[in-house]
């Protein structure tokens, strides 16, 4: 990289730090307003019954209960097709996953919502509401629901077979093919060496430690004013206006500080049964989830089964390759099977490649997107069968990958050609890191690698910047900031306009104060938003120039810019000494900036685990951990290294502990944090990071995004390392002690 | 929550008394386990008694025997010195309660009213023979710990009764103990199974054992018979093995998703030899 | 009865009366009876330890505490942790150690990592990571944090020195 940036690529402190270090930040839960009612949720305890009858009677009589709202509540639209941020679905869906209609299909499954003078009436007063369930037969994954004969959630769902509409009504909502070459034909000449295998992984929560959020105001000017913890505050107000059935423009989102999301906070559950209430009630509605809610009635991301087949050349040249990979969409369609088979040889230049997506209702929560959504399932499966092949075929795990890396060109088998990618500048990283290259001794010890990708997004981002009289900039954004890209974004601004980013105030806003902004996920945050504001900032720099062509006496076009300082025919002004003269050179400056780009340019990780596995117990600690990963061009390092880490360590809980432990009648039973074991200090060392620099093509910077593809090797990297300490391949996440055990053998 | 009053008596009695005008009150101690149950509509009460503040409850005292006052919060018990001297398994098992947050609040007698099969304490306290002293209006008893509960979140306690303190005999000369759970995270993790033992040694041969498991059945379990089946033993690898092969033919554990029956059997055994050992040495080192 | 009690506590530094119903939690009355919402709540059961404050020298997990019992205690929230504009050294590691993302959690790690450096200015990775374990981060994988209160160690030390 020999391009020389001033502000990209240092560390400065984030711009909302003091808040968040003193407690003064405003996070969806700490919101208040005068006059606030408090509400309470109430949900199924059945995984899959008829909803026969709902009295609330009893409950409005209980002192103190201001509201109740059910389903019935919801302008009764006719159904159509909505697309809510997350691709298009029936509005009857989306809005039956916000209060059940006719039946509830998940335990957690919300039915009624209650406002009250506080939070433990409202609870209380639920108890009181009666609802008369029909349970019925439930189905908990994806291979029973598909089989005949299964539960069936949605009496409308008709099986979209091949991109054809079938008449056949079942709990499969699509099934799709990516085809490249042909892999029969290949794998029927019979000079391949044939891998196979197939693999479950459990259903994980996204486990952000801040629960759901929301308060609303239904004014009384018909607004709809909302202050909630979101990934996306656009979402959230579309949403909330297509499900209340108002004018968009009626609704107003403000985002509050937001306290982890990573996917599971971009689905709309609260807002509108708020609104609802506040609606009956006319004061404002505070509606928070409990943790319990959050395991069972926000979503999860899926399940899954897939099988794996790859074909290999005795020198190791992967040749064909078949997948089937069957996601649970939970109670409703949308399982992220479609990423999941686009990312599953991804990493692979492969001649000849067949994969079926099947997106499969269930009846577990509607699950969500959670970091890089569908690809870490899918390179569990994959990246343990290639390293099946290393070991068979005797070659190093690296080499072999090398050897068939995906590179600028390489077709996948959905269709598009890579552009500049950094699959193989990060297997070259990770063959030359101090942890690759450390012996690892010792009994019942041993280092898996795997390696993964993801797509990131491009969508809208829209930013305003304006000078201020002293020369500073405030920088106005859409873009909720889960982990720094106030200034990962003011940086990349400051950069454009030569001044510091400390001179740079950035604002998160709400949805009447600046353009449409997509969500903050995909990765796309610091890439898209960033690029807004690199255009707002360019915007911002050909109004400077002007004025400093104005102040000195010249055209525009001859003067130039150097980390802050304007010159033209010999003479000079700075940022500063302009900004100070706006008023008589023409008023104030604002730049703006709207960016859709279509892609983003995806990012390759690799993750190298040495783990120990207690022999006698099945119990694995992690010992040593490295993330590598293609930042494109790493903004704020300390930023990209800490999503590295906090993905890997993700990855680290969902390899070895986390999973939704379900009854046979559809119960979470484990739906604490005590029970759902994310990883605490305790069970990790420190996490290594190796950023790898491949520019991005599509963005000025080159910055790819880094939020997501760090997750997806540490399943399958933890996995090999396992395989490699004891002798046993695990096909199933998560890699739990009593498997592990169940594996080598009581 | 269901609304309830509450109450903080300063003196035994008249926690006694305000116990035996309200006998479906709920006791207080940390409050680790009672408030979660309370939210979770697993109990309900319309008075809460704080027994924080009864002088009785809340002594520590070590003069060789333990007095361990049943509100004594685990933190007290790890950081006095003659406890951790003399009962170090104990401080140890006060250090895995929980986390550090949990251990300022949560109390060793509450863990022991709270009876949960997997509860930490419990089997090392049986393991050390001790006694639970209960207090009633006008009388108290004292029942051995290995029957004080009798199913999952059930103990002897009648309405009225309150334990007041759990008292540990000193230890023979070369005796050792050691408790081990296991969990699949370091820390903060409910036992998967859990054995307490302890020994006592005469020369290279164990003269007195007794152990205990977590986990594995409806109520902490104490499985006499492979503490006897090592007295007059030497202390060796195979009559460790033994006795953890007793322990785990007495587990009686059920599947669920804490870990399957047979896994818990398995773990039984291992953690019986693995705590017997670590027990022995301590034995041989006092 | 349904009376609510008044609580006569002190609350960084300053003494503080407040009326609260017997069933509310101390983190309840911090937040809702009190607003300071600088304390967080992530999962009520004592699991997560974003409510942890300080109460008569102890971490606790504010959410496991009734607000009854504050009565005649002294707690510290992490708005009591900087002195005035002054940041505490573990706030200012935090932040120039990127030891946060979303920052829910923050207040808790950094109330509970300060009573360790009060107790034991040189605390090793290991007893860092013990000590630090009823406190969940999903962001970070807690390298960060772990490092910033090493940073924060060696700074109190030096500024001892």
């Amino acid at each position: 990289m020999s391009t020389q940036y001033n502000v990209l690529g240092t560390r400065p402190i984030r711009h909302d730090g003091a808040d968040k270090v003193t407690g003064r930040a405003i996070y969806g839960a700490d919101f208040h307003l005068a006059g606030m009612l408090h509400g309470f949720v109430l949900r199924s305890p059945h995984a899959h019954a008829r909803i026969k009858r709902i009295d609330t009677s009893k409950a409005a009589q209980y002192p103190g209960v201001k509201a109740i709202v059910t389903a019935d509540d919801f302008p009764q639209t006719p159904d159509r097709i909505v697309d809510l941020g997350e691709g298009p679905t029936p509005l009857s869906y989306a809005r039956g996953n916000v209060l059940a209609k006719g039946k509830v299909l998940y335990q957690g499954h919300a039915v009624a919502g209650i406002a009250a003078i506080n939070a433990h009436v409202a609870e209380e007063a639920a108890k009181l509401i009666e609802v008369e369930y029909e349970p019925l037969p439930c189905v908990l994954t994806a291979p029973d629901a598909m089989k005949d004969g299964a539960p069936i959630l949605h009496e409308d769902l008709k099986t979209t077979e091949l991109g054809e509409k079938t008449d056949r009504v079942s709990n499969v909502s699509t099934h799709f093919r990516h085809v490249l070459g042909n892999s029969d034909e290949r794998f029927a000449k019979g000079d391949l060496r044939v891998f196979e295998g197939e693999f479950d992984t459990a259903t994980v929560h996204q486990g952000y430690i801040e629960p759901h959020a929301a308060t609303v105001l239904w004014n009384n000017d018909g607004r709809v004013l909302v202050w909630c913890s979101t990934q996306g505050a656009f979402v959230v107000r579309d949403v909330t206006a297509v499900l209340l059935d108002v004018p968009v423009q009626q609704v107003r989102v403000t985002p509050t500080e937001i306290g982890g999301g990573f996917g599971g906070k971009i689905p709309v559950y609260l807002e509108p049964v708020a609104a609802l209430l506040s609606k009956k009630t006319g004061r404002p509605v505070k509606l928070l989830m409990s943790r319990r809610d959050v395991f069972e009635g926000s979503g999860p991301t899926p399940g899954s089964h897939i099988k794996v087949k790859i074909g290999v050349t005795p020198e190791g040249r992967i040749e064909a390759a078949q997948a089937s990979l069957a996601y649970e969409a939970g109670a409703y369609p949308g399982a992220m099977v479609g990423p999941g088979t686009m990312c599953i040889f991804a990493a692979y230049d492969i001649p000849n490649v067949t994969i079926d997506g099947y997106d499969v209702v269930v009846n577990k929560p509607s699950t969500a997107a959670y970091r890089a959504p569908g690809a870490t399932n899918a390179a569990f499966a994959a990246e343990t069968i290639v390293d099946e092949i290393a070991e068979t075929l005797g070659l190093d795990p690296i080499e072999l990958r090398l050897k068939n890396a995906s590179k600028e060109g390489t077709r996948r088998a959905d269709g598009p050609k890579f552009r500049r990618i950094g699959c193989i500048e990060v297997l070259e990283a990770m063959k030359a890191s101090a942890h690759y290259n450390a012996p690892l001794a010792g009994p019942n010890r041993g280092r898996g690698i795997a390696i993964g990708f993801w797509f990131n997004a491009g969508l809208p981002s829209s930013v305003n910047i304006s000078v201020t009289n002293d020369g500073s900039v405030n920088l106005v954004e859409g873009s909720t900031d889960i982990g720094g890209t106030r200034t990962s974004i003011a940086m990349q601004a400051a950069e454009v306009l030569g001044i510091p980013v400390e001179r740079v105030n950035p604002t998160v806003v709400d949805t009447d104060s600046v353009g449409f902004t997509h969500v903050t996920g995909g990765s796309r945050t610091t890439f898209a938003t960033g690029y807004a504001a690199y255009e707002a900032a360019q915007d911002v720099m050909r109004q400077m120039k002007e004025r400093a062509a104005k102040l000195m006496e010249t055209d525009a076009a001859s003067v130039t810019a150097d980390k802050g300082v304007f010159t033209a025919n010999g003479k000079s002004l700075t940022f500063a000494e302009i900004a100070a003269k706006l008023d008589a050179t023409g008023g104030p400056i604002t730049g703006r900036g709207a960016v859709n780009p279509k892609s983003a340019g995806g990012s390759f990780s690799g993750a190298i685990a040495d783990v120990e596995v207690d022999p006698e117990t099945g119990r694995t600690q992690i010992l040593r951990f490295t993330s590598i990963q293609d930042a494109g061009k790493a903004i704020h390092p300390s930023y990209v290294e800490g999503q590295m880490q906090g993905g890997s360590v993700q990855g680290i809980g969902w390899a070895l502990n986390e999973e939704y432990y379900m009854s046979d009648q559809g119960r979470m039973m484990n739906s604490s944090l005590l029970d759902y074991r994310m990883p605490t200090a305790l069970d990790l060392p420190m996490i290594e990071t190796i950023i790898v620099e491949v520019a991005n093509p599509l963005h000025p910077f080159g910055v790819r995004g880094v939020g997501e593809a760090n997750i997806v090797p540490p399943p399958a990297a933890v996995a090999n390392a396992i395989y490699h300490a004891k002798g046993v391949r695990m096909r199933r996440l998560p890699m739990k002690p009593s498997a592990v055990m169940e594996a080598i053998g009581m | 929550m269901k609304w309830f009053d509450y109450s903080a008596p300063r003196t035994l009695d008249e926690a006694l008394d305000t116990y035996a005008s309200h006998p479906h009150a709920r006791l207080l101690a940390g409050g680790t386990d009672l408030l979660v149950q309370m939210r979770a509509g697993r109990k309900e009460t319309d008075l809460v008694i704080d027994t924080k503040r009864i002088p009785e409850l809340n002594e520590l005292h070590c003069n060789g025997a333990l007095t361990l006052g049943a509100a004594v919060p685990c933190c007290r018990i790890y950081e006095d010195a003659a406890v951790k001297s003399a009962f170090p398994a104990l401080a140890a098992v006060a250090s895995i309660i929980g986390g550090i947050q949990i251990q300022g609040r949560a109390s060793i007698g509450g863990n022991l009213c709270n009876a949960a099969p997997s509860a930490d304490s419990i089997p090392l306290l049986i393991a050390l023979g001790a006694t639970a002293r209960i207090v009633y209006k006008g009388g108290e008893r004292s029942v051995p710990v290995e029957d004080f509960c009798t199913a999952p979140g059930q103990n002897i306690l009648q309405p009225g009764e309150l334990l007041v303190s759990i008292q540990i005999p000193k230890p023979e000369p070369h005796s050792g103990s050691h408790y081990l759970r296991f969990i699949p995270r370091n820390e903060m993790d409910i036992a998967v199974a859990g054995a307490g033992v302890a020994v006592t040694l005469n020369g290279g041969t164990i003269t007195a054992a007794r152990i205990a498991l977590a986990s594995v059945a409806p109520t902490p379990l104490f499985v006499k018979a492979a503490g006897d089946a090592l007295v007059g033993q030497p202390a060796t690898e195979e009559s460790v093995n033994k006795a953890a092969l007793l322990a785990k033919d007495a587990a009686k554990p059920i599947s669920d998703m804490r870990g399957t029956a047979d896994y818990r059997r398995h773990l039984c055994a291992v953690l019986t030899r693995r705590a017997l050992r670590a027990a022995i040495v301590q034995a041989q080192e006092a | 009865m349904q009376n609510k009690v008044q609580v006569h506590t002190t609350i960084n530094g300053e003494e503080v009366d407040f009326l609260c119903e017997p069933r509310q939690s101390l983190l309840e009355c911090l937040r809702d009876n009190l607003n300071q919402t600088g304390t967080k709540e992530g999962c009520n059961d004592g699991n997560c330890g974003a409510c942890t404050v300080n109460l008569d020298g102890r971490i606790v997990t504010s959410c496991l505490v009734l607000g009854v019992e504050a009565e005649g205690r002294q707690i510290t929230t992490i708005e009591g942790i900087a002195k005035g504009n002054q940041l505490h050294p573990l706030q200012r590691a935090f932040l120039e150690e990127a030891a946060l993302q979303c920052g829910i959690c923050t207040p808790g790690f950094i109330v509970a990592a300060k009573a360790l450096l009060d107790h034991e200015p040189n605390p090793s990775e290991d007893r860092i990571r013990w000590w630090l374990a009823n406190n969940l981060c999903r962001c970070t994988g807690y390298d960060k944090i772990i490092r910033a209160v090493q940073k924060a160690a060696a700074v109190l030390q030096e500024a001892k020195a």
